[in-house]
């Protein structure tokens, strides 16, 4: 390589002064309009990483003369949203639970929001139209487990069923007539045919008299002699078309022989207790709410 | 220009070249891997993040295993939307255990940072064997099949040695009685002092409503169910970085 940099003949433009097999590539400069765009980054860089935190030092990282960080962000954004609706959270948080109805513009800050809670939080077990499903109770009809007022409804919300991590929790058990041998083949086939002529589901089968006093016996301290259940003990009603864990006699038998006991999650804790207010508006307002 | 034609000295030079990009190579592994050896002062210490129970982390293994990562991210991040959905934002600590560290990159179903105590463990059962039972509009498959694998439990004081080996704090005492409270864990009728002495907070019980055995269906859940749940939020403080 020469000291005198080669020029194109036919373009007059210096050339890198590299060649390959007679081939050589033109050195033209780069476009004025990249090259300041270029030092302009370079000069925003180093406003950015004396603006925001940036740097990392051994133990500690350089803060930023801004004082930024995405905690503190966040937390503005959260208190803004919270002032936006400060009056009324204000209001659902002194106001008694079984009292918000009576004050439609709370009544429907109350719904709203908590329709909103149910579809991130209740919706996968009771569904999305809080139909429910097998082993998860439907939240528009009439049957209650545990009470469908509104204090019951705010007292299950808040605490869950057989919840064991929640002192408060709703428990009750149903003992195990089959596992446990209470009670022999025959007398829970019999109590499970009994148990649905008490819905009016009709196998032609007739009690010859023992059946009777075997419910009394076993069933009716909880889920009452009528057959009508206890909201106290969680007990469901048993002569109402809504079954929780299936009608046919021998979905009747394994519950009776080894049942099933639901658990909710308790969630006070969790939301808040205006958002469980607000559920328990919703969910009692859904149509089913005594 | 002067300096380039210095630099023609290097490209002519090829001993020259190889000793300097070495060089240039060690200068960038420095930057890089000097700061891993101080990772203890820049991880923030927070209350109540412990190693995972034995239990836990073989169902930690199994959600590795099968791939959950690669729909379900474990990253809440410090936005409004995600911390209303999802709860408190995650914060680096109830990772520190993680190797690897379950954080995700894409959320195809929903993040599972603070999934525990969500859902009942019947629920949890039901999901895995058929989502779309509970959840129509999911396109999550079927892991019916880990109800029928069966642990064994022989391996797992190596699993928890492993992670020693790479920095979980497990003493000897946990190694001696993983396989103890491996099985006690599940099994409802088992005396749990033992494992939640060791592992606070652990969630007991039968997990996937068969209490004869231990299958890779409770390990899962008993992992899914502790999610999220260690740390007290009510005394955090996230202005106070404790190092």
């Amino acid at each position: 390589m020469s000291d005198k940099p080669h020029v194109d003949e036919i373009s007059g433009v210096e050339t890198t002064g590299h060649e390959w097999d007679g081939i050589r590539e033109l050195n033209n400069p780069l476009p004025r309009w990249w090259v300041w765009i270029f030092y302009a980054t370079i000069v925003f860089s180093i406003g950015y990483a004396i603006y925001y935190p940036s740097i990392p030092l051994l133990n500690d990282f350089t803060k930023g003369v801004g004082g930024y960080s995405s905690r503190a962000e966040l937390n503005q954004e959260l208190d803004a949203a919270a002032a936006a609706k400060a009056g009324l959270l204000a209001r659902l948080a002194e106001t008694d639970v079984t009292e918000i109805p009576s004050d439609p513009e709370l009544m429907r800050f109350a719904v709203s929001g908590g329709a909103a809670a149910y579809r991130v939080n209740c919706s996968q077990c009771h569904g999305s139209g809080a139909q429910g499903g097998f082993g998860y109770p439907n939240l528009n009809d009439d049957a209650w487990l545990w009470g469908g007022d509104l204090q019951s409804l705010y007292t299950t919300i808040a605490h869950g069923i057989r919840f064991e991590t929640d002192d408060q929790t709703r428990y009750s058990e149903m003992p195990a007539f089959g596992r446990d041998g209470i009670l022999d083949r025959q007398q829970i086939k019999a109590l499970a045919l009994y148990v649905r002529s008490l819905a009016g589901l009709d196998d032609g089968w007739v009690d010859a008299g023992e059946t009777e006093q075997s419910f009394l016996d076993n069933c009716a301290a909880c889920h009452g002699e009528d057959g009508k259940g206890m909201a106290m003990m969680g007990a469901p009603n048993l002569t109402d078309a809504i079954w929780l864990y299936g009608s046919e006699t021998d979905q009747i038998i394994r519950q009776i022989s080894e049942p099933r006991h639901g658990v909710m999650p308790a969630w006070g804790d969790r939301l808040g207790d205006v958002t469980v207010k607000q559920l328990t508006l919703y969910v009692h307002q859904l149509g089913g709410g005594e | 220009m002067a300096l380039m034609d210095k630099h023609q000295i290097l490209e002519k030079n090829a001993s020259l070249l190889l000793v300097f990009s070495f060089l240039v190579v060690t200068i960038g592994g420095i930057v890089e891997i000097a700061p891993l050896f101080y990772i203890d002062n820049t991880v923030e210490k927070v209350e109540g993040v412990r190693p995972y129970s034995p239990l836990e982390l073989k169902g930690r293994e199994v959600y590795v295993r099968e791939g959950c990562y690669l729909c379900h991210s474990q990253m809440i991040r410090p936005f409004r939307d995600e911390t209303e959905r999802y709860g408190h934002y995650s914060l680096a600590a109830e990772s520190m255990y993680d190797h690897p560290f379950q954080w995700g990159s894409k959320r195809t179903g929903p993040d599972l940072a603070r999934v525990g105590g969500r859902y009942s463990n019947a629920w949890h059962v039901q999901h895995l064997t058929d989502p779309q039972s509970v959840v129509p509009e999911s396109v999550m498959p079927r892991y019916g099949f880990l109800a029928g694998q069966e642990i064994d439990p022989s391996l797992i004081a190596e699993t928890l040695r492993t992670n020693r080996a790479v920095g979980v704090p497990y003493s000897d005492e946990m190694i001696k009685q993983a396989a103890a409270d491996l099985a006690a864990q599940a099994d409802p009728n088992a005396d749990t002092s033992g494992v939640t002495g060791r592992y606070p907070k652990a969630v007991t019980g039968d997990f996937d409503g068969d209490p004869k055995r231990l299958t890779e269906m409770d390990a899962l859940i008993a992992y899914l169910q502790m999610l999220g749940t260690l740390v007290d939020f009510e005394a955090y403080q996230a202005d106070a970085f404790v190092r």
